[in-house]
């Protein structure tokens, strides 16, 4: 028997640490830590553990009808498309849920469009990065090539924005509350935990989200981060959305990019995704003109996402061009 | 607490000293030890030194995991992961699955020799059948089969490449799961070496996973045990939350215990029942200093 081997020659024995020790001897002296709460301490434990956090973000609205988004990575044609038709739509207000720039050209112009039209923000990990002086977009990738792309989009947009701007993202709340009709919901970038953790629809389980409504003290919350947008109606009755991003195609094939109504309906909400077509050409030519990769180039013009796929679960993976 | 160390003397330390307490934020991901520590393959580098003779924990089955599913439920679990030993020895996987599958994601850590065709199918059907995504992990350690064998056993390497591609055939893409056994396997070079076998192989959507070595079970027998100053005494952890620890539990036959890697130390374990396990744990174990310095998370 070689050396390596005699810690797996078990029988009737237990691995304690690095020590073979009889099964018994390892049973007995685990059952010996832990708490044994009674039931009614259990109870009071799990009520403790759910129970909602104080929140001081002010409520804004009441309002009819929100157009919310998210993720403009620099796309002033989506933006202006999407400006236009939530007027015409009959939006109140207009939310963007962070993330300005990353992929995209010409980060700037987003500024002025964002303040003339008086949309309402929140800062996404984009902002929170320019503004804070990071040095990478704190998305967490694994994949040199996916963290080459990362790291090269956000020098990008680094460079290319002004002080005054990165002072404007730091000024922005993380967090807005807002009413439509009579329901309540919380607005966040990546979850109403965290900047950057990533809401996908198939790894977002209705339990997980009650439990988040519930800490919030919401009848709902909308997100983005991830690109792709969803919405589940909850057993209670509570509405979670991602709204995805107008930034760029939802890898589903399609130009077209994607933002949200809401909408007063009744003792609740309505949740309407809205197709928004727009001059991609124009903005891949900008690209090019700007230099930025290909990659990304191309997934403007194919709707399929090219770098940064190492983050979908399992299931939005397998609906995947690449 | 070692071996030979009485139950009361090592709580009694524990209080003593300075060691850092996680404070559980929330409760995202819940693991089950469904293999137990049965595996079908005696890898050298096992941190809990699993092979066909270890029932340090044993098989759970199905029964034993729904009260912790529904408590689950209560708490607002986000993820559901299955590890062992090998959890395809465990004869009502597919069962569990199927069940877990209807609360939340799942994920099986798996050593791929049992992925066959057939069972394959079962798993890419259950998958289909969810609102959520279903996950499975392949264990690999080494590029090729010098390094890889190695490690997991000879003629190894052939057949988690067969699993593998098993596995994608049904549109189950894996996450090869890779330790940092060998110096390169996690560098950049590294990893393009394991993307560009699953693309030899292929595996349209590559995924890895990195993780490093704990230095116990078989692995502290291979390179060493840990050292005196890999210990933890910086006070304050309550604000941590990049340790896995921070929301996670593992549920094995013997209970809950605070995380996947401590569960060979009985001071790892935590409670019956999730409600028993909602407060801190104390950072005492040298493995808690590899998540801590190298940010460990066993998640995907």
């Amino acid at each position: 028997m070689s050396d390596a081997s005699k810690i797996q020659a078990h029988r009737g024995m237990a691995t304690w640490g690095e020590t073979l020790v009889p099964l018994e001897d390892f049973r007995e002296a685990a059952m010996g830590f832990g708490r044994r709460l009674s039931p009614e301490e259990r109870a009071s434990s799990v009520s403790e553990f759910v129970a909602a956090d104080a929140d001081p973000t002010p409520v804004e609205g009441p309002f009819e009808r929100v157009a919310i988004f998210g993720g403009i990575y620099s796309n002033t044609h989506a933006l202006g498309a999407l400006l236009e038709d939530a007027a015409q739509r009959g939006a109140d207000a207009v939310y963007c849920l962070g993330d300005f720039g990353g992929f995209g050209p010409n980060p700037e112009h987003v500024w002025p469009l964002l303040e003339a039209a008086g949309v309402k923000s929140i800062q996404g990990n984009y902002e929170a990065a320019l503004a804070s002086g990071r040095t990478d977009c704190n998305c967490g990738y694994t994949d040199p090539r996916d963290n080459q792309f990362a790291d090269l989009s956000y020098r990008y947009t680094e460079q290319n924005c002004s002080a005054g701007f990165k002072v404007y993202m730091g000024g922005l709340p993380a967090r807005r509350r807002i009413r439509v009709g009579t329901s309540e919901f919380l607005l966040v970038h990546g979850s109403p935990r965290r900047v950057n953790e990533f809401l996908f629809e198939s790894t977002s389980p209705e339990p997980f989200l009650e439990a988040l409504c519930t800490k919030v003290q919401v009848d709902g919350f909308l997100c983005s981060h991830t690109g792709l947008r969803w919405h589940r109606a909850l057993p209670s009755g509570r509405d979670v959305v991602n709204v995805g991003v107008i930034g760029r195609p939802a890898n589903d094939g399609r130009t077209d990019v994607w933002y949200t109504l809401l909408s007063a309906a009744g003792e609740g909400v309505e949740v309407e995704f809205v197709p928004l077509a727009y001059d991609h050409l124009a903005l891949a030519d900008e690209m090019r003109r700007e230099h930025l990769p290909e990659e990304f180039v191309e997934t403007v013009l194919t709707g399929w996402w090219t770098t940064c796929l190492e983050i979908l679960p399992a299931r939005e993976r397998a609906a995947s061009a690449y | 607490m070692t071996p030979g160390t009485s139950t009361s003397e090592a709580k009694a330390v524990d209080v003593q000293n300075s060691t850092p307490r996680v404070h559980l934020g929330s409760l995202d991901t819940l693991w089950f030890q469904v293999g137990g520590t049965l595996c079908n393959l005696t890898c050298t580098h096992c941190f809990i030194s699993c092979s066909p003779t270890n029932h340090t924990h044993e098989l759970m089955t199905l029964e034993q995991i729904r009260p912790y599913l529904d408590e689950a439920v209560e708490l607002g679990v986000k993820e559901y992961y299955f590890t062992g030993g090998e959890p395809f020895i465990k004869r009502e996987m597919e069962e569990i699955i199927r069940e877990t599958l209807r609360v939340g994601p799942v994920t099986v850590l798996t050593n791929g020799l049992l992925l066959d065709p057939a069972r394959c199918d079962r798993l890419a059907a259950l998958a289909a059948d969810s609102e959520y995504s279903f996950d499975v992990r392949i264990s690999l350690d080494g590029y090729n089969a010098e390094t890889n064998d190695a490690i997991r056993g000879e003629g190894t390497f052939d057949r988690i490449l067969a699993g593998i591609k098993n596995a994608a055939a049904v549109g189950i893409s894996p996450v090869l799961t890779v330790t940092e056994v060998h110096e390169d396997n996690g560098t950049d070079d590294g990893r393009r070496r394991f993307l560009r076998l699953l693309s030899e192989i292929g595996i349209d959507h590559p995924r890895l996973k990195f993780l490093p070595v704990f230095k116990l079970g078989a692995e502290a027998e291979r390179t060493g045990a840990y050292e005196g100053w890999e210990t933890l005494e910086c006070g304050a952890a309550d604000t941590w939350d990049h340790l896995q620890c921070s929301s996670c539990r593992m549920v094995t036959d013997l209970g809950v215990w605070v995380c996947p890697i401590l569960v060979n130390e009985p001071s790892g374990r935590m409670g019956d029942h999730l409600a028993d396990t909602l407060d801190g744990f104390p950072l005492s174990h040298p493995a808690c200093w590899t998540c801590h310095v190298h940010e460990v998370t066993c998640r995907t």
